[in-house]
């Protein structure tokens, strides 16, 4: 969806600076980055209202599709034909999302001092149970630690 | 009740969902699936396939579709999709500059999110490695094909997701 949004957004609304600018600090806060990206355009524009009106923009063409699909899907999803469907296409989701684990793995820095960072936190979350909330807090709080620790030396 | 479980649980989610979609996949599975249990692996799978082949942030489409199916009312999808997006809209607008900052004060912290954000990925795939998504040897090859197409050849996801479909009326 970036690629998108810098289309529409650099010229008529912001330059090309304001927009790397935004998307810099839309990755710095949690949730939805395209979702991130509208408020911070929105409110550069027109301030609180702006960010809110931007970010409904954003959210209702998903939200009104995924409904829709969502009001007709229930229905279907007994259907011998759209059971088969899914059959093929669950395998194909699983592997979808084990793509992004090993592209990601060279952007993060993973290396063979730190993978037992990211192999600690798949067991914790798959076979534990353990809520991702609760890793993301611990990692926060050591990563805090850990650079104060590296200013005061 | 339902409502309010709703807005808690998907506020928490928008709180705390850091590196993007696929790491909220983490996220929904063990709200959604697993403490709540509003929805089942297989179906929680059909959403996520659906999210990939429609327009617009994954984030949004499975807040969306979550809060319908748990409430089986439109207000459920709303209240839903809102809370994901609050926690960020009102960070982002009191301290979007402040968050920013961090990225150099605390840069440990963020290297070590990074690294965390791969684990809550692997463990969206792990925990999808059902019996009710691999119902026999034909879905572990299937599964096999599609992560070379999309890792090795660079296939788009909606290609993917559209062959397995053809290959799922033809295999089942």
């Amino acid at each position: 969806m970036l690629p998108l949004m810098e289309r529409e957004l650099v010229g008529p609304y912001l330059t090309k600076e304001d927009f790397l600018d935004i998307t810099a600090v839309a990755q710095s806060a949690p949730g939805i980055m395209a979702i991130n990206v509208a408020i911070l355009t929105g409110y550069r524009l027109k301030r609180t209202p702006g960010a809110f009106f931007a970010a409904c923009g954003a959210a209702l063409p998903s939200f009104i599709i995924i409904l829709v699909i969502a009001l007709f899907f229930q229905k279907f999803a007994q259907n011998p034909v759209v059971r088969r469907i899914f059959l093929g296409v669950r395998p194909a989701v699983v592997a979808l999302i084990m793509v992004p684990v090993f592209n990601l793995a060279k952007t993060a820095g993973v290396t063979c001092k730190t993978v037992w960072v990211c192999v600690a936190t798949a067991l914790a979350v798959w076979l534990l149970k353990i809520s991702p909330v609760y890793v993301v807090l611990l990692a926060v709080l050591c990563g805090v630690l850990l650079s104060h620790r590296e200013r005061a030396q | 009740m339902i409502y309010l479980q709703l807005f808690a649980t998907f506020f928490k989610i928008g709180l705390f969902n850091f590196g993007g979609g696929y790491a909220m996949i983490s996220f929904l599975q063990n709200e959604v699936v697993y403490k709540q249990a509003w929805l089942s692996t297989a179906q929680f799978t059909d959403i996520v396939a659906i999210s990939q082949v429609t327009p617009g942030p994954v984030g949004i489409n499975l807040a969306t579709y979550t809060g319908y199916t748990a409430s089986g009312s439109m207000l459920g999808a709303l209240i839903a999709t809102v809370a994901v997006c609050l926690p960020s809209f009102i960070l982002l607008i009191l301290a979007g500059k402040f968050l920013f900052a961090t990225r150099t004060a605390y840069a440990p912290a963020w290297r070590i999110l990074r690294l965390v954000v791969v684990g809550l990925i692997a463990s969206a795939a792990l925990t999808l490695c059902t019996p009710e998504n691999f119902v026999d040897y034909k879905s572990v090859l299937l599964c096999a094909a599609a992560f070379l197409a999309v890792w090795k050849y660079k296939r788009g996801p909606i290609e993917v997701l559209v062959l397995s479909a053809v290959f799922g009326l033809l295999l089942y």
